[in-house]
């Protein structure tokens, strides 16, 4: 076990686990054993309550009525903007804008700052162990406006190659775009590195944290980066609301991505002024309800605090990486420096998609496939993995479940 | 209540560590490559044909057990058939592993009612008919002389 004080004791994660409904879900007839948190984390009690009480309560539109309940709504809505600014510390409310999710975040850098700011011979830099959506979108705009995407390699444990990247990056580059905590491997990157080297050359830097912000404190101010963006769903809270942090000198200069109500100030035939940040980038009525939910999800994250989880969830890891390594023909692919709560492995002989499928009926859930990441799994060379991904209500009791899990499916595939 | 042992029967296990026709041919008069994205599942079917007459099927490729299995038992399965017959029989492999309800004789389908548990298994019927689809695509493709890439998502 590496270097792990300060355990959480199991009555701890026992009372942690009780705020979580679902964990008393039987799946085939057998207790949930939910591993696939990098995929999404399940809510606590606190969050789905929030949820119901904003319709039973207050639901209303906001920003645009004077009755009670549109006021309640929205001193809400823009309690939890403050609660993500203090989440991730940033500078002021202007830099926190509210989005769909990572996706839609990493869409409006690349259409809004993308879209005005890349010409042709441009250069973006990404790394070879993004997710499709720090992939795709970045390819769509560079096939627009001429600029060229650059790839930063990993080596096979899955670490970035920082030499590499150094000579990847010149004047011509404008943008690196990489991820915090890598979901497919688990690998934690030297983004405070990345960043200052990026800035040496005057390029902005996007960091995707979808995979981080449930497992490390996250400073914007400390690391210096451009762009920070996460999703609500991945950190205990809801589906459909996520985060866009820009520094406000950066975002002041963006056009805006999409049009509507909220975005304007001043609409008329010839003319149309922009609203001020960060309002200006949320455009027409947003995701009320889910984003009130993730005040409350912040609020269950931080009340625990990150030492606590990250304690716990190291054990974890070390835990399953060290009591699965025993069965035969055990791969682990990610074997990073420094890795986050995610296990992706192989069982020789086996399909991961059929351990899945048998893992399943012992009410087991991971994740199987290529993680959005076909990349990754090219480097590998495997067509896809088997991932478990932990949270802070998983317990060694279940990470010995699962290796029984595994044990069962090499007996029913005959290897 | 699912039984595993109904999705993963001997039959499958043993096609799948022993493909049968599993290899390329060289000489092949159609050929089709079906790819299953969400789980990178990837084939060729290979064919060669007497005018209607599937004189002989092989395949290759890397896949999870049930889509390796149902290759090799497809391809058991098709060797001196007619192209109508082949289609005949994807017909009645699709109801079997698709409709819970459905009233198939298992006795007439012979070894590919050993695929009958993945009605039970919703994700995984891409898997199940991923080399049927293959071989379709081939089989429609021979008029436009092209060589056709499937996939199932
Ligand atoms: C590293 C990473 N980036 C981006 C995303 C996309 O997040 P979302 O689907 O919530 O937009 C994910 C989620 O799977 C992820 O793990």
């Amino acid at each position: 076990m590496s270097g792990v004080t300060n355990l959480v004791p199991s009555d701890v994660v026992d009372k942690w686990r009780k705020d979580f409904p679902i964990l008393r879900q039987k799946i085939n007839g057998k207790d949930l054993v939910y591993l696939d948190n990098a995929a999404t984390t399940q809510k606590p009690n606190t969050v789905i309550d929030t949820i119901s009480r904003y319709y039973t309560e207050i639901n209303s539109n906001i920003h645009r009525g004077v009755h009670t309940l549109s006021q309640l709504a929205t001193d809400e809505y823009e309690l939890t903007r403050e609660k993500v600014r203090q989440f991730i510390n940033a500078k002021s409310l202007s830099e926190v804008v509210f989005t769909r999710g990572t996706t839609e975040a990493i869409n409006l850098v690349v259409n809004a700052w993308g879209g005005a700011e890349l010409k042709p011979g441009d250069e973006v830099i990404i790394s070879e162990m993004e997710h499709h959506s720090n992939i795709v979108p970045w390819q769509m705009i560079c096939e627009k406006t001429g600029a060229i995407l650059n790839v930063i390699p990993m080596n096979d444990d899955g670490d970035l190659l920082i030499d590499e990247y150094k000579k990847l990056v010149n004047e011509k580059t404008k943008m690196v775009a990489v991820v915090h905590v890598s979901n497919a491997l688990g690998t934690v990157n030297p983004i405070e590195e990345i960043i200052e080297i990026a800035h040496a050359h005057n390029a902005k830097v996007l960091i995707d944290g979808a995979q981080a912000v449930a497992h490390l404190a996250v400073d914007v101010q400390k690391l210096d980066c451009d762009f920070y963006v996460f999703s609500g769903h991945k950190l205990y809270g809801p589906t459909g609301i996520g985060m866009l942090y820009g520094k406000e000198s950066v975002l002041e200069k963006m056009p805006p991505y999409q049009g509507g109500g909220d975005m304007i100030r001043m609409v008329t035939f010839e003319k149309t002024e922009y609203n001020d940040l960060p309002y200006k980038f949320e455009a027409g009525t947003p995701n009320i309800a889910d984003t009130i939910a993730l005040s409350a999800a912040i609020d269950y994250v931080l009340a625990i605090g990150f030492d606590a989880i990250h304690a716990h969830e190291t054990a974890l890891l070390d835990y399953a990486t060290e009591s699965l390594k025993v069965i035969p023909g055990f791969r682990v692919i990610g074997t990073a420096k420094e890795k986050a709560s995610v296990l992706s492995f192989m069982i020789k002989g086996i399909h991961p998609h059929d351990l899945g499928t048998i893992l399943d009926t012992e009410g087991i859930a991971t994740r199987t496939g290529h993680h959005c990441a076909m990349p990754v799994m090219t480097h590998f060379n495997v067509p896809a993995t088997a991932r478990a991904s932990f949270a802070l209500y998983n317990t060694k009791a279940e990470i010995d479940v699962l290796k029984a899990g595994l044990l069962k499916t090499m007996e029913v595939m005959g290897v | 209540m699912f039984d595993l042992k109904e999705l993963y029967q001997e039959i499958i296990v043993d096609h799948n560590r022993a493909p049968r026709n599993f290899r390329e041919m060289e000489d092949a008069d159609l050929k089709a490559e079906g790819f299953n994205p969400l789980c990178g599942d990837k084939l060729v079917v290979y064919l060669k044909l007497d005018k209607d007459v599937i004189a002989d099927v092989s395949f290759q490729g890397e896949g999870c057990a049930i889509s390796v299995a149902s290759a090799s038992l497809m391809t058991d399965q098709l060797k001196g058939r007619t192209e109508q017959e082949a289609e005949k029989i994807f017909e009645t492999f699709h109801e079997l592993v698709t409709d819970r309800d459905s009233e198939i004789d298992l006795e007439k389908v012979g070894k590919l009612g050993a695929l009958a548990g993945v009605r039970e298994f919703p994700a995984r019927v891409k898997c199940a008919t991923l080399c049927w689809h293959t071989l379709n695509s081939a089989l429609d493709d021979q008029d436009k002389n092209t060589h056709a890439t499937i996939s199932t998502e």
